[in-house]
């Protein structure tokens, strides 16, 4: 049971990840009508805020150390980092030591921006062409902003920590009255599952009770309707592309403890949260939200070796072939709208 | 209005031309004059460095093709020389390679199989290179060292481990300098056993391809024979990303100690999270839960942070190694390009030169003859200490580095710190071992 109970945690925490990326793609299907195969890259961009931020907190100025040498046999130059001698040294490192969380501060701004020059730069012009074309450009976009960053920061993984505070294991079994020790979990997970839960939160308040949110979601089910009122529709949806961007960014922002980035990180989550949209129901927010929650759980109960015994490479397919059956018996999605991609 | 221009005439002269087109890359080799593949017939010879410059292994294919780079300029004359001072062969003097200055042009692997074979196929076709080296992956060695024994072109191995390279999947062809999975777990068993004793029990978790499946099985070997028990070995997808699903199981198996057969960011990313789960803080039955890795590399315990601190691992080579050679080496590329040698860079530096060497001795670039040169000789000075090529199978053997994650490191350069250098001897195997069976050099081929 303790197995089951770490893997259903396990399948959260993904499931957060793929909720969070699937739930921007969505959301600009359902406003623009837009397939983004360039959503993965804002999660690459995101995450790479997380890397900056730790790179300009840990800005330094160089002293030679005579007393030790380098690999040429040269006097050590140690870096030491502005912020101990602007705070001190305990409060320079507890500052590097958040560089994750306080990325966020400066991923807002970053992303937003990144998604309004992204869909008045470029999106834009492909609103009236078919999907395809929508999905050769934003694939190629995202192959561009993927080698960029490569250029940038190479193409190795690099470590971005979680706070020290935040490195351990949680005693999970404790709390549901399991032996102590049974069932440990990393604390930063469920700090990730519990800041996605709230992400999603917001967008959907955001959504469902301001007047904002009102125009949105009646341009979504009738955009011609709401332009005839006097309501700019478009000037509303780019912001909608920008909060897309935002939440997709701090998503990599806040996983980059978990994985550490390299270039191809989006790549890697566009594939299957674009798979969860599909399941979820193009355009369908709950749908993507509930997709995402649901296959992340799948998938780590077919990375079980117990269900690997059963049905050797499940683990690698499982997402696929659950979409496969929805696709042959509801095209529309698990909570798509009546008429979207069945036709 | 349109008009079809298609006739007879026309196609068959399309076909003339194609045909030709088709024909041109064998007509260029200009070797069915002399024998052999690409034969150099000007001043220059060219070599073909075939490494991932792109995909997940882009920073190793880099250092690799810095240290290609310097080797090329050694050859040439240019620099200090670097190896070329403490190599226990003194043929070459600086002007290249017999009276040849030496150039080079690049692949790009992309750590794909089938596109590395295109790569090293189109720079012996294209360009004409008369040799091949590189690469960081046992998938795309193999299937390299397999398209330049069709080719008739000599393949110097860059980094693969996997025990493949040089058992059967072995080419007449082919040379690997790199260690390999087996001696990983002949240097690893007896450290191991002193570390953490002899009544462990290992989970394994493994890269589901060649280089996973032979490194696995010779490091439950190794362990196994010092009275380890294996507990699980579970085959993991490449570049799963989060391994979470796949580590949580290992907590309530009874196990303590995990062996991560990864490499590169994988290796990066489930030590990370084997870490974030508390895997190393954990006591079982009142053991401490160890880590193993089994291939290390610089640049991937970089990216692996303070996880790796005391984590032990093997190596082919490294730039902290106290002898001459290495010295040499490591001041001829740090001064270049400001940072110390990486073990994949050293090997394909290494092979670089012994090609060159081999060609000298043999007095010829026909691939037979310096394959010749190269089975069962013998050196010194590179780094490793007394090497041999065995001609049997085209492995090097040497002695291997037991590594182990650096506690307090000083630089960014300083992840890694020499547990001990195990001897040629311990790593040694008989070429019909059962762990390299099934594999047969064949013939070399000439090519032409």
């Amino acid at each position: 049971m303790d197995a089951i109970i770490i893997q259903i945690l396990n399948g959260l925490d993904k499931g957060s990840a793929y909720a969070l990326i699937a739930l921007g793609l969505t959301l600009i299907f359902g406003t623009l009508g837009v397939v983004n195969f360039a959503h993965g890259a804002l999660f690459l961009v995101g995450a790479f805020v997380a890397v900056t931020t730790q790179r300009l907190l840990k800005i330094s100025y160089e002293v030679v150390d005579e007393s030790k040498k380098d690999f040429l046999g040269n006097p050590l130059v140690v870096d030491t980092p502005y912020v101990h001698g602007w705070f001190g040294q305990a409060t320079g490192d507890a500052i590097i030591d958040w560089a994750v969380p306080l990325s966020i501060i400066l991923a807002i701004p970053v992303m937003l921006f990144i998604g309004f020059a992204m869909e008045r730069g470029l999106i834009k012009h492909f609103y009236k062409r078919p999907h395809a074309d929508q999905i050769l450009v934003t694939f190629g976009l995202a192959i561009v902003i993927g080698e960029i960053v490569k250029a940038f920061y190479g193409a190795n993984p690099i470590q971005t920590p979680a706070p020290s505070a935040l490195r351990s294991t949680v005693d999970f079994g404790v709390w549901l009255g399991y032996e102590p020790n049974s069932i440990l979990y990393p604390a930063w997970r469920l700090v990730y599952f519990f800041f996605s839960a709230i992400v999603i939160a917001a967008v959907f308040a955001f959504l469902q009770f301001t007047t904002f949110g009102m125009v949105v979601r009646a341009g979504m089910a009738d955009r011609e309707t709401v332009g005839l009122l006097g309501i700019n529709i478009d000037k509303r949806f780019t912001i909608m592309f920008g909060i897309a961007a935002a939440v997709a960014g701090l998503a990599g922002v806040m996983y980059t403890p978990i994985l550490s980035p390299h270039y191809n990180i989006g790549m890697d989550f566009l594939v299957l949260s674009f798979v969860v949209v599909v399941v979820g129901g193009m355009g369908s927010l709950p749908g993507a939200v509930l997709a995402g929650f649901m296959l992340g759980i799948l998938q780590s109960f077919a990375s079980m070796n117990e269900v690997k015994a059963i049905i050797p490479g499940i683990d690698q397919i499982i997402i696929y072939l659950i979409a496969i059956i929805v696709l042959l018996t509801r095209p529309r999605g698990l909570m798509g709208r009546k008429g979207v991609m069945e036709d | 209005m349109t008009s079809s221009r298609f006739t007879r005439r026309g196609a068959l002269k399309a076909g003339a031309i194609g045909g030709a087109g088709l024909a041109i890359p064998t007509i260029l080799r200009a070797d069915g004059h002399t024998g052999f593949t690409n034969a150099p017939t000007g001043s220059t010879v060219k070599i073909g460095f075939n490494v991932p410059q792109s995909g997940p292994y882009a920073e190793e294919g880099l250092d690799e093709l810095r240290a290609q780079e310097l080797a090329v300029e050694h050859l040439n004359g240019i620099g200090d020389g670097g190896m070329l001072n403490t190599f226990s062969e003194k043929n070459l003097d600086g002007t290249g390679i017999l009276g040849k200055q030496v150039e080079f042009v690049t692949g790009d692997t992309q750590t794909k199989s089938d596109v590395a074979r295109a790569s090293a196929q189109q720079m012996i076709e294209r360009e004409g290179v008369i040799m091949v080296n590189g690469g960081s992956s046992s998938g795309v060695a193999i299937a390299v060292q397999g398209l330049c024994q069709e080719a008739g072109i000599i393949f110097m191995a860059g980094l693969t481990h996997s025990n493949d390279t040089t058992g059967k999947d072995r080419k007449a062809n082919g040379f690997r300098h790199f260690f390999n999975g087996f001696m990983s777990g002949a240097a690893l068993g007896p450290v191991l056993n002193n570390a953490y004793g002899g009544s462990r029990r290992a989970y394994h978790l493994t890269a589901d391809y060649t280089w996973g499946w032979t490194q696995q099985e010779s490091i439950q070997a190794a362990t196994e024979a010092i009275g380890w028990e294996t507990v699980e070995n579970v085959l993991t997808p490449v570049g799963a990303g989060d391994f979470s699903s796949y580590i949580a199981p290992v907590m309530n198996s009874g196990a303590d100690v995990l062996v991560l057969n990864h490499y590169g960011g994988d290796m990066v990313n489930s030590l990370t999270q084997a870490v974030e789960f508390g895997l190393r803080d954990r006591l079982v039955d009142g053991t401490q839960f160890e880590v193993v890795v089994p291939l290390y590399s610089e640049l991937m315990a970089a990216g692996a942070g303070s996880n790796i601190q005391g984590v032990y691992g093997s190596m082919n080579w490294n730039w902290q190694l106290p002898d001459e050679g290495t010295a040499a080496f490591t001041r001829s590329f740090g001064e270049k390009y400001g940072r110390p040698p990486s073990g994949a860079a050293h090997t394909c530096y290494v092979q670089t030169l012994l090609y060159a060497d081999a060609v000298t001795r043999a007095g010829s670039f026909n691939p037979c003859a310096v394959a010749e040169a190269l089975e069962g000789f013998e050196f010194d000075g590179m780094g490793n200490g007394a090497t041999t090529y065995r001609a049997e199978d085209h492995q090097c053997f040497k002695d291997v580095l037991v590594m182990k994650g650096a506690e307090s490191p000083t630089s960014e350069f300083d992840t890694l710190e020499i547990v001990e250098v195990t001897p040629r001897a311990q790593v040694e195997y008989p070429e019909d071992h059962p762990m390299f069976a099934g594999g047969d050099l064949g013939a070399c081929n000439p090519g032409a």
